[in-house]
């Protein structure tokens, strides 16, 4: 493995923990209110958060870009506020993977809530416990294999994103050329065959551990809730 | 002193009910399945709203539709143990023994401590288990105790004994009388087996469709007419108390005072001095208008008929006063006219069994 090689693989793996840590809490506040609040827009809010799966993942980097370049609104009040430049950075590649594995997170994590008895929540209250008490002691910790399921899940599919990735934040080796993006380049490259055998290879390798790991972690924290 | 007035509607379905439930002691709630008493629990723990009424228990209100006071769940300090127990998974046995009392004791401070609850319902062994590691009866004393450790001021049971074998009743049934007579803490026991009413409760509220169709002690519940409805026209029978007045445990029976008069009953478990609950069904009883004699039926009681009730399938159904103690014999219509029975007759009462008993404290 070159150095390159080892720098797109080390880097993949900030970009996919940086997007999913920074999504997850968000993924289940949207997974919450999808499940549990009747309010109007709700169907608005879902078909909203669905959109990353159905549009061309190109797409969302050029919204992104409209929104968070440094002269889109949400970029231009970041830059000018806090310094902060997120279109063309490794932030920006964490946010573009980000945005499109929130589906597949909320997804996982909504069916973890639906599994949830409400009946316990009871129990709760008539043993003294609030809203917000009754979710971090009794809902969340229920929710938990299906929580971490989606995280491990997102992460891996971070790893793999491509499309929203190049057109948000470029293709700038050691910044933001993550494993598909390296592959892309390699196989563009007239002598990169090679290397880009390996890149597959690499991502093969995590994609399947990945996945492994989720399946593990999963089964033993369903093992400690005795199912 | 809990006073409850509450009404409901949920389609077809509608709770119209006001009962009292006084403190200490437990308060049976007896019905039919589908009776809504799982709903009234509902609605006095505060789970569910009704759509009016008043819950107040002494002196202070839980909830007043007209005065617009709705005090949340967690706040009432009503404990519930669910019919289906609902321990929590993810918490070990003491993490959800635990789980009440923390709450608890940051709000009001705990009056029932740790130690005394886990003996109480012998819980020490189990302390380091998962729950799923339980048996039926186990998980039933785990989550009476997390109820109890919350330290409530009236706890709910919900068909507490409903969902264990036969074997498992009798291991259980022992830590209600406990709670029932260590605790000076009012309980609501919901139920639809009159031996549960007959064993645990000092009170009792019928339930049928959602109204109340009565309510008292259980001696006197046990003679109104509501009661053929809900137990059937084999199982209608007065309950009655009596002190234990002698035990001769070489005869195997002890001399229990009913009225003026006594019964001779096995004396197997009873001591001197202890009050007696029987329940004596209205089919096992013999009425007689002469002393009898010469009879192997040994419990023969004084009384003066206080009522004649006509019942289906030519039968009558006498009420008789023992000197106190009213009870109910079933006769047919041919065997009333021949001993013309009539109100305000002397007669003599013949005992043929006691059906279900249970000492109370």
């Amino acid at each position: 493995m070159s150095e390159a090689e080892y720098e797109a693989l080390s880097l993949s793996l900030q970009v996919a923990l940086r997007s999913v840590i920074c999504s997850l809490p968000l993924a289940v506040a949207v997974a919450w209110l999808l499940t549990r609040r009747r309010f109007s827009g709700r169907a608005l809010l879902d078909a909203f958060v669905h959109l990353p799966m159905v549009l061309p993942p190109v797409m969302i980097g050029y919204v992104l870009l409209l929104l968070f370049g440094v002269r889109g609104p949400i970029g231009h009040w970041l830059y000018a506020h806090f310094g902060i430049r997120t279109a063309f950075t490794t932030a920006g590649a964490a946010l573009a993977t980000a945005v499109m594995a929130f589906p597949l997170m909320v997804r996982t994590i909504r069916l973890a809530l639906e599994n949830v008895d409400r009946g316990l929540e009871e129990a709760a209250r008539t043993l003294g416990a609030g809203p917000l008490d009754r979710f971090l002691s009794v809902t969340l910790p229920l929710m938990a294999p299906g929580i971490l399921a989606g995280a491990v899940t997102a992460f891996v599919a971070s790893l793999g994103e491509f499309g929203a990735v190049i057109t948000f934040a470029g293709d700038i080796p050691g910044q933001t050329r993550t494993l598909p993006i390296a592959l892309y380049a390699a196989l563009q490259a007239p002598d990169g065959g090679a290397a880009a055998a390996r890149i597959a290879a690499l991502s093969f390798a995590l994609g399947l551990a990945g996945l492994f790991a989720a399946e593990l972690l999963a089964r033993s924290l369903r093992r400690r809730l005795g199912r | 002193m809990l006073n409850a007035r509450l009404q409901l509607r949920r389609g077809e379905f509608t709770i119209d009910a006001r009962f009292n439930a006084p403190a200490p002691g437990i308060t049976a709630l007896f019905g039919r399945s589908g009776a809504g008493k799982s709903t009234l629990m509902h609605l006095l723990a505060g789970l569910t709203r009704p759509d009016a009424g008043a819950i107040g228990l002494d002196g202070e209100c839980f909830y007043d539709s007209e005065r617009g006071i709705d005090v949340p769940a967690q706040a009432r300090g009503i404990g519930y143990v669910f019919q289906d127990l609902r321990l929590f998974p993810h918490l070990g046995v003491g993490g959800n023994l635990e789980y009440g009392l923390r709450r608890a004791s940051r709000r009001r401070g705990a009056r029932l401590e740790f130690a005394r609850v886990v003996a109480l319902l012998g819980l020490e062994a189990l302390l380091a288990r998962r729950t799923w590691q339980l048996s039926g009866g186990e998980r039933q004393r785990v989550a009476l105790g997390r109820a109890l450790l919350a330290q409530p001021r009236l706890l709910l049971l919900d068909e507490p004994l409903s969902a264990i074998d036969a074997a498992r009743r009798h291991e259980l049934l022992p830590y209600f009388e406990r709670l029932r007579d260590e605790l000076a803490l009012p309980m609501i026991l919901v139920t639809h087996r009159f031996d549960d009413v007959v064993r645990l409760a000092t009170h009792v509220v019928l339930l049928e469709a959602g109204r109340v169709l009565g309510q008292g002690d259980l001696p006197s519940v046990s003679l109104r007419s509501e009661m053929r409805g809900l137990l059937g026209p084999d199982g209608i029978g007065a309950v009655v108390e009596g002190c234990v007045d002698s035990v001769d445990a070489g005869a195997g029976l002890a001399s229990v005072r009913v009225g003026t008069g006594r019964l001779l009953v096995p004396s197997e478990g009873l001591r001197t001095g202890e009050v007696l609950r029987m329940q004596l069904l209205a089919r096992d009883l013999i009425l007689a208008t002469a002393p009898p004699q010469g009879l192997s039926v040994r419990n023969q009681l004084h009384a003066v008929v206080t009522g004649l009730q006509r019942e289906p399938h030519h039968h009558v159904l006498v009420s008789v006063d023992a000197g106190g103690a009213a009870l109910l014999a079933r006769v047919t219509e041919a065997a009333a006219r021949e001993l013309q029975l009539r109100e305000r007759q002397e007669i003599w009462v013949l005992v043929k069994a006691v059906s279900l008993r249970s000492q109370q404290q």
